[in-house]
C-alpha cells in the first residue's frame, strides 16, 4: 500500500479483570489502517471487533500496547485529549444509531458541525446519505435504515479522517442494510475517508480493500480484495 | 411459585443497591417526616396525658371565683347548687414583697391552705421541704419557680408587706400547683416574671388573721358534678357571690394558667399534624419520582418477567418491594431518632411547665402509627408507577419504546433557532416535549422552597412579635400597679419621684363582655388618649389611636364575641359597683399578643361611673436613677407590684420563643434536608433519562465540561422556574401557620422579610449546587461503551 498508515497499533492488549476471572479481550493486536482504504473486521461475536475499534475511536484504552493516529499517542490516559481526538478526527456509526430523538435530522447534523473545525453544511451531508428531502424530520418519523443513515451524515458532516462503524446494518434488513452500506463505500469514494466497518457477516467482506479476521481477540488473518465489489453486488 | 420468586427478591436488592443514592435520599426525607411526626405526636400525647394526670392527681378545680369578701358559711351554699361537686373556699392575697437583690418591689400571691391536710382542691406536690405547721403563723410554701427565680429555699424569709405591716414570711417547703403552672399575675399580663411574681401558700388560718378576714373567705375553686353544664354553674356562683363583691365565676378555659399551657399543646397538636402532612408528601413524591423512572427503564425486564407467566401481582409486589427498601430504612431510622428527640424534648418541656409528674414513657402506639403512616405515604408514592407497570402489556414492554415523537416547539415559532445551537436546543425541546415532567421537577423545587421559608418565616414571626410587641407596644421601663384604684393624685406622686421622666396612668378592670349567648371574660383597659408609652399597634407595625368613645377590642375577641365595627356589646364590669352598660364596638384591632379590650380613659371613667381613678402608671425612667425609684416604689404603700418591661421581655422569650424554637429549629434543619432531597432526586432522573443522550454527545466529541452544562442547564431552569412558585406556596405556608395558631396568647404576623426569601433561596441553591457536583461526578463517569451497547 502507497499510502500512509493513518493508524499504528503496536502489541495492543486489552483484560477486563472480573473477580478472580481475566477475561482477555485483545491479546497483543498489531494493525496499520492506511488513508483512504475501506477494512472490514469480521469475527464471530466476543472475538474482539468492538473493543478493538473502540480504542482506536478513542473511546477506550488499552490494558498495554500503543496506538498512534498520525502524531497523536492515543494510549495516554487523558479524557480531554482523546476527546478532542474524536471531535477532531474521528466519525462513529453504531447498530444503535444514537440519535439525539429531540432533534431533527439536521439537528443531529448540526449537532456535530457545530462544533467541527472544518465542516460540511449539514445538509449536504444529509445529501450525500440520500435523505435531502427528509432534513426537517425527527428520529421518530424516520424508518431504521433512514435513522441509520442520518447517523451516517452526523458522523461524516465534519468531515472525519477515519470512520469507525460498529455492525452499521446488524439492525437493519437487507434491503435497508444495502442501501446503508452504499452511502459508507460512496463516502469513502467521493471523500477519501479512512472507513473501518465490523460485521460478522461474511458477504459483507467482498466490498473491502482489506479485510480483517479475528478471533480470541487475536487477529487470525487479513486478507486483501484484488478488486471491490460494489454493494448491489454482494450477495447474503 | 416461591422458588420462582427467589430471583426477583435478588433483582429487588440489585435495584435498590443500584438506585441507593436516590433511594437514600428518599429514606432520609422518610426519616425525618417520621422523625417529626414521632417526636411530635408523642410530645403531644405526652403533654396531653401529663396534664390530664396531674390536674386530676392534684384534683384541679373546674371553676373558679374570686369575691370581696363572702361569709364562710356561703361555701355551703355554693356546694348546694344544682351541678356543683366539690368547693374549696380561701383567702387570696396580692402583697408586697421586698426580694434579695431586688430594688422594686415583687409581688407574692399569698393562697390559703389548710395546716393540718392536702387542700380538697388545687392540691400542691411537695418537691422539697416539708408541709407548714399549725402555730408557726409565718411558714409559706413557695412555688418552685419563683423559688428557682430567686434563689430561695426551704429556711429563706422573705419581708412582705400583710396588711400594711411588714412581717418575715419563712419558706419551709417547694411546692407546685396545677393552678399555677403558668404563674402570672393575671388582668393583661401575658408572660411570666417569675423574679417579680410568685405564689405562696400559707396557712388559712394564720392568713385569715393577718387580713381579718376570720370566717370569711375572697376565693372559691369548685369541681363540676358528672352532667353538669358549666354555665349554669358559672350564674348560679355568680348570684350567690354578687352581693359579696364577686368578680364573676369562669372555668378552665379562662383560667390564665391552664389556658397557656392547654393552648400550647394545641400547638404541638397543630404541628404534630401540619408539618409531617408535608414531609411525608414530599417522601411520596419522590419515591413516585424515583420509581417511575426505574419502570420506564425496566420496560423489557417487566415485559420478559410477564413473557415467563409472572402475573400482576407479583410484578406490583416486586415493585413495591423496592418502595418497602427506603420505607423500612427511613421510617426506621426516623423512628429511632424521633424516639431519642422526644425523650429529650420531655426533659425540656418537664422543666419547662414544671409537672410534678415528668416520668417520660414512649408510646409505642405513636411508633406504630408512624410505621403505619409511611407506609401509607410509601404506598401512595409507589402507586402511579406500579400500576403502569402492572398495565404495560408484555407485547409491547419487548419492544423498545419507540423513539420519542418531538415536534418543533417554542424556538422555532419565535424564530429563534438560529441563535439557539443544536445542543441546547435538546434542553428546550425535552421541557416542551413533556411540560407536565417539568412542572413536576419544578414543583419539587418549589416545595423545598416553601418548606425553607415556611420554617424561617417562624424565626422572623417570633422577631417581629417581638420586636413589636417591646419596641412599638410596651415602650415604658416600668408598669406600676396600685394595690386598689386610686385617685389621680397616687399619680402625680409618682410624676414628683426623681428619675421619673414621664408618667402615664390607666385604669384596668376586670370585665365580661357579651353579645348576644357569646361572652367572654376580659380585662377592660382605658388608656389616655396619645399615650406613648403603652400603644396600640397591629401585626403590620401600625399604631392606633384609642378611639374617643367606645370600645377597641382585637380581632380574636372580637370574633370570639361574634362583633364587627358599629355592633354594641354589653360590658358586665366585675368589681366596684359592677356598672352594667351597653358599648359601641369602635374598632377592631389586629394586635399581637393577649386578647384586649381598650377605652379612653375618659370613656371607661364614665363607664364606671368613677371620678378620676387608676389601678396604676406606665413609667419612663431616667436608666441611671431606676434602682433608687424602685426602691423608692418599695416603700409606697399604695404600690402593690411593679412589671419591669425588660423582664416581660424575657418572659417572652423563655415561654413562646423557648417552646417555639425548639420545634422551628427541627424543622428548619428537616426542611434544608429536604430541600436538598428533592433537588438532588430531581438532577438523578434528569441524568437517568439524558444519559444516553449525554453518553452519545461524548462519543461524538463533546467535553465533559459541555455535557454537564448541557444536563446542569436544565436543572437550572428548572429550578429558575420553581422558585417563583416557591415563593408563593410559602407565602401560602406561612399564611396557613400564621391563621392556624391564632390563640388568645398571641397570633404569628404574617411577615416574610427578605433575609427569609434569602435564606431560602440560599437553602435551595446550596443544595441544587451539591446535586449538580454530585451529578457532575457521575457525567464524568459515564460509561460511554456500554450506552452504546444497548438500544434505547
Ligand atoms: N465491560 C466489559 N467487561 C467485561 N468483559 C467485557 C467488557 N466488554 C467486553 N468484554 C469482553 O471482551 C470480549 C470482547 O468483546 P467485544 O469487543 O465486544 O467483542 P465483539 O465486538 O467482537 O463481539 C468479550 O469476551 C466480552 O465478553
Ligand atoms: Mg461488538
Amino acid at each position: 500500500m502507497d499510502a500512509p498508515a493513518v493508524f499504528e497499533a503496536r502489541g495492543l492488549s486489552k483484560v477486563y479483570r472480573m473477580g478472580e476471572v481475566e477475561v482477555y479481550a485483545l491479546r497483543e493486536v498489531d494493525l496499520d489502517l492506511f488513508a483512504g482504504e475501506f477494512v472490514v473486521l469480521l469475527g464471530p461475536s466476543g472475538s474482539g471487533k468492538s473493543t478493538l475499534l473502540n480504542i482506536l475511536g478513542g473511546l477506550d484504552t488499552p490494558t498495554a500496547g500503543t496506538v498512534r493516529f498520525l502524531d497523536h499517542d492515543l494510549t495516554v490516559d487523558d479524557d480531554r485529549a482523546r476527546t478532542r481526538f474524536r471531535r477532531e478526527h474521528v466519525g462513529f456509526v453504531f447498530q444503535f444509531y444514537n440519535l439525539i430523538p429531540s432533534l431533527t435530522a439536521l439537528e443531529n447534523v448540526a449537532l456535530v458541525t457545530d462544533i467541527a473545525e472544518r465542516p460540511m453544511d449539514p445538509a449536504e451531508a444529509l445529501g450525500l446519505v440520500g435523505l435531502g428531502e427528509r432534513v426537517h424530520h425527527f428520529p421518530a418519523q424516520l424508518s431504521g435504515g433512514e435513522q441509520q443513515r442520518v447517523a451516517i451524515a452526523r458522523a461524516i458532516a465534519k468531515q472525519p479522517d477515519v470512520l469507525l462503524c460498529d455492525e452499521p446494518t446488524g439492525a437493519l434488513d437487507y434491503e435497508t442494510g444495502l442501501i446503508v452500506l452504499q452511502a459508507l463505500a460512496d463516502v469513502n469514494r467521493r471523500l477519501g475517508t479512512t472507513v473501518a466497518v465490523i460485521t460478522h457477516n461474511a458477504s459483507i467482506a467482498g466490498m473491502a480493500d482489506r479485510v480483517i479476521r479475528m478471533r480470541s481477540g487475536r487477529i487470525t488473518e487479513v486478507e486483501r480484495n484484488a478488486h471491490r465489489l460494489a454493494p448491489t453486488e454482494l450477495t447474503w | 411459585m416461591v422458588a420462582g420468586l427467589r430471583p426477583l427478591h435478588r433483582k429487588v436488592l440489585r435495584d435498590l443497591w443500584h438506585l441507593r443514592s436516590q433511594m437514600a435520599a428518599v429514606a432520609v426525607v422518610m426519616a425525618c417526616g417520621i422523625a417529626m411526626f414521632v417526636t411530635l405526636r408523642s410530645m403531644h400525647g405526652w403533654l396531653r396525658g401529663t396534664q390530664t394526670q396531674y390536674y386530676e392527681a392534684y384534683r384541679f378545680a373546674d371553676v373558679f371565683a374570686s369575691a370581696r369578701r363572702a361569709p364562710a358559711s356561703l361555701a355551703r351554699r355554693i356546694a348546694a347548687l344544682p351541678g356543683v361537686g366539690a368547693v374549696r373556699t380561701r383567702v387570696v392575697m396580692d402583697v408586697t414583697l421586698d426580694l434579695p437583690g431586688l430594688d422594686e418591689p415583687g409581688t407574692g400571691r399569698l393562697v390559703g391552705i389548710p395546716e393540718q391536710r392536702a387542700p380538697m382542691l388545687n392540691d400542691l406536690y411537695l418537691r422539697s421541704g416539708r408541709w407548714i405547721q399549725p402555730g408557726h403563723e409565718d411558714e409559706v410554701l413557695a412555688s418552685e419557680a419563683f423559688a428557682r427565680a430567686n434563689g430561695l429555699v426551704p429556711g429563706d424569709a422573705i419581708p412582705a408587706v400583710l396588711n400594711g405591716r411588714w412581717q418575715r414570711l419563712r419558706i419551709v417547703g417547694i411546692a407546685l400547683s396545677p393552678e399555677y403552672i403558668y404563674e402570672i399575675r393575671g388582668l393583661g399580663d401575658v408572660f411570666p416574671d417569675n423574679r417579680r411574681f410568685g405564689v405562696l401558700w400559707m396557712g388559712e388560718r394564720a392568713l385569715g388573721a393577718a387580713f381579718q378576714m376570720e370566717g370569711a373567705f375572697n376565693d372559691a375553686a369548685l369541681t363540676l358534678a358528672p352532667g353538669a353544664t358549666e354555665a349554669d354553674v358559672i350564674d348560679g356562683v355568680d348570684r350567690l357571690l354578687a352581693p359579696y363583691g364577686g368578680t364573676g365565676a369562669y372555668g378552665r378555659a379562662d383560667q390564665i394558667s391552664d389556658l397557656f399551657v392547654s393552648s400550647e399543646i394545641e400547638e404541638t397538636e397543630i404541628t404534630s399534624v401540619l408539618i409531617p402532612t408535608i414531609f411525608l408528601a414530599v417522601t411520596a413524591f419522590l419515591l413516585n419520582m424515583v420509581l417511575a423512572r426505574l419502570v420506564a427503564t425496566q420496560r423489557d425486564q417487566i415485559a420478559i418477567l410477564k413473557a415467563f407467566g409472572y402475573g400482576s401481582p407479583a410484578i406490583a409486589v416486586h415493585y413495591l418491594q423496592l418502595a418497602l427498601g427506603p420505607v423500612v430504612l427511613g421510617a426506621g431510622a426516623g423512628s429511632g431518632l424521633g424516639i431519642w428527640l422526644a425523650a429529650a424534648l420531655a426533659r425540656v418541656y418537664a422543666r419547662f411547665y414544671q409537672f410534678p409528674v415528668a416520668e417520660y414513657t414512649q408510646d409505642w402506639r405513636v411508633v406504630a402509627q408512624a410505621l403505619l403512616v409511611a407506609g401509607g405515604a410509601a404506598l401512595v408514592g409507589a402507586l402511579g408507577a406500579v400500576l403502569r407497570a402492572v398495565r404495560l402489556p408484555p407485547a409491547e414492554a419487548m419492544r423498545p419504546e419507540a423513539p420519542a415523537s418531538y415536534r418543533a416547539g417554542i424556538v422555532e415559532r419565535l424564530g429563534f433557532q438560529r441563535w439557539v445551537p443544536a445542543a441546547e436546543r435538546i434542553i428546550l425541546r425535552n421541557i416542551e416535549r413533556r411540560p407536565l415532567r417539568a412542572l413536576l421537577a419544578a414543583a419539587g423545587i418549589a416545595l423545598a422552597t416553601a418548606i425553607v421559608m415556611t420554617g424561617w418565616f417562624m424565626f422572623d414571626a417570633i422577631d417581629v412579635m417581638k420586636q413589636i410587641q417591646f419596641e412599638s407596644v410596651q415602650r415604658y421601663d416600668a408598669m406600676v400597679v396600685f394595690d386598689l384604684p386610686r385617685s389621680a393624685r397616687a399619680g402625680w406622686d409618682l410624676v414628683h419621684l426623681d428619675g421619673v421622666r414621664r408618667v402615664e396612668p390607666f385604669r384596668v378592670v376586670p370585665v365580661r363582655l357579651r353579645r348576644g349567648p357569646l361572652t367572654k371574660r376580659t380585662a377592660l383597659l382605658g388608656l389616655a388618649p396619645g399615650s406613648e408609652l403603652q400603644r396600640l399597634v397591629d401585626r403590620d407595625g401600625a399604631v392606633r389611636q384609642v378611639p374617643p368613645r367606645g370600645l377597641l377590642v382585637s380581632d380574636v375577641l372580637a370574633s370570639q364575641l361574634g362583633a364587627a365595627v358599629g355592633d354594641t356589646v354589653t360590658v358586665e364590669v366585675l368589681e366596684g359597683k359592677r356598672p352594667v352598660r351597653t358599648v359601641i364596638v369602635a374598632a377592631v384591632s389586629r394586635d399581637i399578643i393577649g386578647s384586649s379590650a381598650t377605652m379612653s380613659l375618659e370613656a371607661l371613667h364614665a363607664l364606671l361611673g368613677e371620678g378620676g381613678t387608676l389601678s396604676g402608671a406606665y413609667l419612663a425612667l431616667d436608666q441611671r436613677k431606676a434602682p433608687a425609684v424602685y426602691r423608692a416604689l418599695k416603700e409606697t404603700p399604695a404600690v402593690s407590684g411593679v412589671v419591669v418591661r425588660e423582664a416581660v421581655m424575657r418572659g417572652f422569650e423563655d415561654t413562646i420563643a423557648e417552646s417555639f424554637w425548639i420545634s422551628i429549629s427541627m424543622m428548619v434543619v428537616f426542611a434544608c434536608i429536604i430541600a436538598a432531597g428533592i433537588v438532588y432526586n430531581g438532577a438523578r432522573v434528569a441524568l437517568s433519562e439524558r444519559g444516553r443522550e449525554l453518553a452519545s454527545l461524548r462519543v461524538l466529541g463533546f467535553f465533559r465540561g459541555e455535557v454537564t452544562r448541557l444536563l446542569l442547564g436544565e436543572q437550572v431552569l428548572l429550578t429558575l422556574g420553581g422558585l417563583p412558585g416557591g415563593f408563593l406556596l410559602g407565602y401560602f405556608l406561612a399564611w396557613l401557620v400564621a391563621y392556624r395558631f391564632e390563640s388568645d396568647l398571641f397570633r404569628i404576623p404574617l411577615v416574610i422579610r427578605q433575609t427569609t426569601i434569602v435564606y431560602s433561596l440560599a437553602v435551595v441553591l446550596g443544595a441544587a449546587l451539591l446535586s449538580a457536583l454530585a451529578v457532575r461526578r457521575r457525567i464524568h463517569r459515564l460509561d460511554l461503551i456500554a450506552v452504546l451497547k444497548t438500544r434505547e
